[in-house]
């Protein structure tokens, strides 16, 4: 069997050298190199089903005295059948091979998996090395109005609700880690590098990969389950900025140190319950109460496809925080008042997606939509007084469309409304409480061009009257992945 | 809006309870198949003994699947997940088995098949880098292009069967011998049929073709996709068009969910045909089941050839 297969692979070898000959005469370089690229190919391809040979070999009489023990036994053998035909055929594209040659080459085993390809490869320690990979992001932003005077008139905001730099700048990068840990743990490690300098650690969590009755238990700092958008990292987005309900309400993203408990039900119909509960130092807690466990929540998602083309997620949550002392920003970073009491928030979300027969790949559009309500009781005043009484019934909104209209490009609108009423004796005129009888507003329109998986530029434009006076806003921003691939998640 | 929500969380609850008493009705193995291929062979080899849910079907492109909720949904209650592996659902595999809270499909479990484990792999790249696109560092992971593959997956997934499901160990068995006889001769035929297209130079679409040309003996001449993953641009075709006045090809080959207008512009100018094949069950009209894809598949490449 060795020694056909070796005489085969003698008159492939010939049969790719004598074109070479040839194209070496034309002189045609680039020829020349594909041709000793597919030598070069050929001889590993050879070269490795060599190796697979001498295995499958082993195997093969290896099985034939299995069957032959368990025939004189039973007479019908399940390993036997179990191993499935090696197929013989004539091979190659190449035409210099004689037809009719034979050479098994489908060698596989059917208990036990094909050995690795490149053979090695896998054999150092690193081949334990979780997934590793790096999101590069920066760019561009110009603004009408200075960027330093932002505020939202009645919403009190922590540090992370504003509208970053003007001119050239680096976002933050971020690095992920992620692998299972053994069989029963995942763990993932996301942390982020502030272009200032210092490391912050954005998401590491472990949670559970087998546990009973469709539960999966996640611990650590992870960006919370409730609403939709809150849970991806930014990288995700359509849109260079998160909405304006999601900087004001949840500081951009809410994620604090935690807990979170899951159950997928059993049924065809995507439906899952969840909870969570938090140290309570993240917005819009603050203080950590209860002795470290100041926030809770819950969340429900429905979801499902309708047809071929389309599929859908809806889900509806509350989060309840005590917070103490937590403290409002201006956009420059100073303390500029804080709150003490109850804050709670429900929100819903829908999100449907569109793409003929489910093929994203040309053609897709996604209609997002989120609603948020906030109550605030308790206690506001400048920092380091108690603060006089304060009740806050706030609401937000946005939708948004992003229609990728040919492979690699896209176009998306979103628009975005807050609406305060605030009362109590902690409102006082022209402060943070203060609405001024605005109601903040915000348009974007984003052109997203991305030639990979693995790369975007957009360019945004927007208009944003969150301030009585309107700003008008450009930017651009890059943002590119290396390393392990990215999940697709919906 | 509390005493609302009570209500729907009560609604909801109660139609879990009821589903999940429907579902103990039906006792047989659940299987979740990622492609339809792998679908098809399923039902050769399970037969009634299995309900077989499939994730995608053939006008997707099988690297671009969001983890869908309903694809979390039907992956929770499966007890066997057939997927081609080899990276070709890196995107949306590893998040399904991470969401689905399903002990008995994680990696390492009976319940858990990635089929290109078990065969030999091509284009297997030398050198690991994104500049040359979407590329899968275990190799080629369009194994279904060539009904060896198949024959060696059957007899993986017989196995499977088997471990998962003893009581119907025979049946499965004998489900595969007829199969399997029924899938020898027919690949015969198809070879004997496909004989004239030996040594064809064609152009493709995406690489995914590499198991077929080795079948077939067929000649990959270039892609449209300027590096896999990355879809045709007209700086890529027209240096395409010049390649083939040069060293021409026969026909352009493309799957049933790629987008059909690069293949017809560039077949159009270099007065060549484009052809659209299954690729897997269910890409075309007549490839209604495994043995139809392949059926189809030469009938389509034979229909071009003569038409040259």
């Amino acid at each position: 069997m060795i020694r056909s297969f070796t005489a085969v692979a003698c008159l492939l070898l010939a049969g790719l050298q004598m074109p070479l000959a040839h194209a070496s005469e034309a002189s045609n370089n680039a020829e020349i190199n594909s041709l000793k690229q597919q030598l070069k190919q050929t001889r590993m391809l050879l070269e490795q089903m060599q190796q697979r040979m001498d295995h499958l070999e082993q195997q093969v009489d290896h099985y034939s005295t299995v069957t032959a023990a368990q025939k004189s036994a039973s007479g019908q053998s399940v390993t036997s059948a179990a191993l499935p035909e090696q197929q013989s055929h004539p091979v190659s594209p190449q035409p210099a091979t004689p037809p009719g040659s034979i050479m098994p080459q489908y060698a596989a085993s059917a208990v036990q998996p094909a050995l690795p390809s490149v053979s090695g490869a896998n054999e150092s320690a690193n081949a334990f090395n979780p997934e590793i990979s790096a999101v590069l992001n920066g760019g561009y932003q110009a603004f009408s109005q200075s960027p330093s005077g932002f505020s939202i008139p009645g919403f009190p905001l922590s540090d992370a609700a504003g509208l970053g730099k003007r001119g050239l700048h680096l976002n933050e990068s971020e690095l992920d880690l992620a692998s299972n840990v053994d069989n029963l743990f995942y763990g993932s490690l996301t942390v982020s590098l502030s272009p200032a300098g210092g490391a912050n650690v954005e998401e590491a969590y472990v949670q559970t990969l087998t546990a009973p009755f469709g539960l999966t238990l996640k611990a650590g700092r992870f960006f919370s389950g409730i609403g939709y958008l809150n849970q991806f990292h930014s990288h995700h987005d359509d849109f260079i900025d998160r909405p304006l309900p999601n900087r004001a309400f949840l500081n951009t993203q809410f994620g604090d140190d935690g807990v979170q408990l899951r159950w997928l039900a059993p049924t065809d119909t995507f439906l899952e319950f969840g909870g969570e509960l938090y140290s309570g130092h993240a917005f819009p807690g603050g203080g950590g109460a209860f002795r470290g466990q100041g926030t809770w929540d819950a969340f429900m998602n429905v979801g499902g496809d309708i047809g071929y083309s389309q599929s859908w997620k809806a889900g509806i949550s509350y989060l309840q925080a005590r917070s103490t002392a937590r403290s409002a920003f201006d956009a420059a970073g100073n303390v500029i008042g804080n709150f003490t009491g109850n804050s709670r928030l429900w929100l819903a979300n829908l999100v449907w997606k569109w793409a003929p027969n489910g093929n994203p790949v040309n053609q897709n559009f996604r209609f997002q939509s989120e609603f948020f309500y906030r109550h605030e009781r308790g206690l506001f005043g400048a920092a380091a007084t108690p603060g006089a009484a304060y009740l806050g019934r706030q609401f937000g909104w946005y939708t948004e469309g992003v229609y990728q209209f040919m492979p690699r490009w896209r176009i998306g609108l979103r628009h975005a409304e807050l609406f305060a009423n605030n009362s109590g004796a902690a409102v006082i005129a022209a402060g943070v409480l203060d609405t001024r009888g605005h109601r903040p507003r915000r348009d974007s329109a984003v052109l997203g061009f991305s030639n990979s998986e693995f790369s975007r530029i957009r360019l945004q434009l927007s208009r944003d009257a969150t301030q009585p006076k309107i700003d008008y806003q450009l930017g651009l921003q890059y943002i590119m992945l290396i390393g392990a691939h990215g999940a697709h998640q919906f | 809006m509390k005493r609302y929500m009570q209500k729907l969380m009560l609604i909801l609850l109660t139609s879990v309870v009821m589903t999940g008493f429907a579902s103990l009705a039906e006792a047989s193995v659940r299987i979740f198949a990622c492609e339809p291929e792998w679908a098809a062979l399923a039902t050769e080899i399970g037969g009634d003994d299995v309900s077989i849910y499939t994730a995608t079907h053939a006008l997707q492109d099988p690297h671009h699947i969001q983890a869908r909720p309903s694809l979390i949904a039907r992956m929770r209650r499966a007890n066997l997940v057939i997927a081609t592996g080899a990276q070709l659902e890196i995107g949306w595999l590893p998040v399904l088995l991470r969401q689905s809270a399903n002990p008995a499909v994680q990696p390492g479990q009976a319940g858990n098949l990635a089929a290109a484990d078990y065969v030999q792999k091509l284009d297997v790249p030398t050198r690991i880098d994104r500049a040359q696109g979407d590329i899968h560092p275990g190799g080629n992971p369009h194994i279904q292009t060539d009904p060896h593959n198949i024959a060696i997956v059957a007899g993986v997934l017989l196995h499977r069967l088997q471990q998962i499901d003893s009581d119907h160990a025979d049946a499965y068995q004998k489900r595969y011998n007829d199969f399997m006889s029924r899938w020898k001769q027919a690949m015969q035929a198809w070879q004997q049929q496909a004989a004239p297209l030996r040594g064809m130079r064609m152009l493709v679409y995406h690489k995914g073709w590499a198991y077929m040309m080795r079948w077939l003996g067929l000649v990959e001449a270039d892609a449209l996709e300027p590096v896999p993953g990355v879809p045709p641009t007209t700086s890529h075709l027209s240096s395409l068009l010049a390649k083939l006045k040069q060293q021409p090809a026969a026909m352009i080959i493309y799957a049933a969910y790629q987008d059909p207008r690069a293949a017809e512009w560039l077949a159009r100018r270099a007065n060549i045909k484009a052809v659209k094949l299954p690729f897997t069950v269910g890409g075309t009209d007549a490839a209604t089941d495994l043995f139809g894809l392949y059926d189809d598949t030469i009938h389509r490449l034979l229909m071009a050839k003569q038409g040259q």
